[in-house]
């Protein structure tokens, strides 16, 4: 029979039994209406939910770009310090996090494309649902139940085949957004790992770290002195705070015990100790 | 005739091009049949692309059903069998 018209045949059946539940032919037309707007609902939060997964797909990619950058500087950093080691260690890294971002363009891409197909299919509804409302207001103000049934049957039928052709796009994207969403959340726990890392995220990588011990020692004696200048002007306040924290830390373990000793003696024998047992 | 390419609208073709519709609606089915992806694309992009070239399409705000229903562009070949059945992809 051909794939066409097995598919359309489909969509009519679906719409026959639609139709041939409903006793009195106007309702069926409010009871449409109300399943049309919706959908019409439904497909806006799609196009929402697209969106939401391509922005989080912009960021990631834009955190990746970030981190390929860096470790690029890492390499011309490792070189110009004659560690060409380090510089392949961080060049490495940076393939990775190049392959990642290859990867992430594409499902921006493709994204981006069904949030496109959903905003036209939700347009397409749109001035579908408005004929519907100007058929259905006609057909309720000029036909009696028995005339108005072909009619209704004609519109409800035309908007019914829409309603799935936008249901289906609907189901297909959320698919599609739920597998990118997966991978989205691998990537999230590859960079979190560690595995593309820097120096960023308070995270030190071994490359950055011995980048850092042999420019840093220069630097270490203007670092001290700035820091000891920090140092003077707000450790009172700080010692403070430590005190506090501590002694509460203290109560807070002690508590426990003091509530557990008396429980296992028994309340006879417990010797004189009534501050302990009201805690 | 009325043709409808899901997640794209509604065309009206004239009776004329029906043949080569059929022609090419045929291979379609033959390559689902004997599960040929290549060929199933293939087939699927030919259609669409006659669907195009040779129709008018009909303005949004239309209500009338189509004879004729394509799977979409990027429709994989188990999820055009998935709207052969009246369970599958189309919801109700």
């Amino acid at each position: 029979m051909g794939v066409m018209k097995r598919v359309s045949l489909v969509f009519k059946a679906k719409a026959n039994k639609a139709l041939d539940k409903m006793e009195d032919p106007r309702e069926t037309l409010d009871y449409s209406y109300q399943r049309q707007l919706e959908l019409l609902t439904k497909v806006r939060r799609g196009v929402a939910d697209v969106a939401t997964s391509r922005k989080r797909v912009e960021l990631q990619m834009n955190q990746l770009q970030q981190q390929s950058n860096k470790l690029e500087d890492q390499a011309r950093k490792a070189l110009g310090m004659g560690r060409e080691d380090l510089a392949r260690g961080a060049l490495e890294r940076k393939a990775s996090a190049q392959g990642q971002l290859n990867d992430l363009q594409a499902q921006y891409a493709q994204l981006q494309g069904e949030e496109e197909k959903l905003t036209v299919a939700s347009q397409r509804l749109q001035a579908k649902v408005d004929a519907f409302r100007t058929r259905k207001e006609t057909i309720k103000a000029t036909y009696t139940a028995a005339e108005a049934q072909t009619r209704i049957n004609e519109a409800f039928t035309g908007i019914s085949e829409e309603m799935g052709d936008v249901g289906m796009a609907i189901q297909r994207a959320e698919d599609k957004t739920a597998q990118m969403q997966a991978r989205a959340g691998a990537i999230d726990e590859l960079m979190a790992s560690g595995a593309l890392d820097d120096a960023v995220g308070g995270r030190r990588d071994d490359i950055q770290s011995e980048l850092d011990m042999i420019s840093a020692s220069s630097d270490v004696e203007n670092e001290l002195s700035r820091l000891k200048g920090e140092i003077a002007t707000s450790a009172p306040k700080q010692l403070e705070g430590g005190a506090n924290g501590n002694s509460q830390e203290a109560q807070g373990a002690q508590a426990p015990q003091g509530q557990a000793q008396p429980a296992s003696i028994p309340a006879a024998d417990r010797p004189a100790e009534p501050q302990d047992g009201e805690r | 005739m009325i043709v409808r390419i899901s997640g794209e609208g509604q065309f009206s073709i004239d009776d004329a091009a029906t043949a080569e519709l059929n022609r090419l609606d045929s291979e379609l089915e033959a390559a689902v049949d004997r599960n040929d992806e290549a060929a199933f694309t293939e087939a699927l992009h030919g259609l669409l692309e006659q669907v195009r070239a040779r129709g008018s399409a009909l303005p949004a705000d239309t209500l009338e059903p189509s004879d004729l229903i394509l799977p979409p562009e990027d429709a994989s070949m188990d999820e055009v069998r998935e709207m052969l059945t009246e369970e599958g992809l189309i919801p109700g």
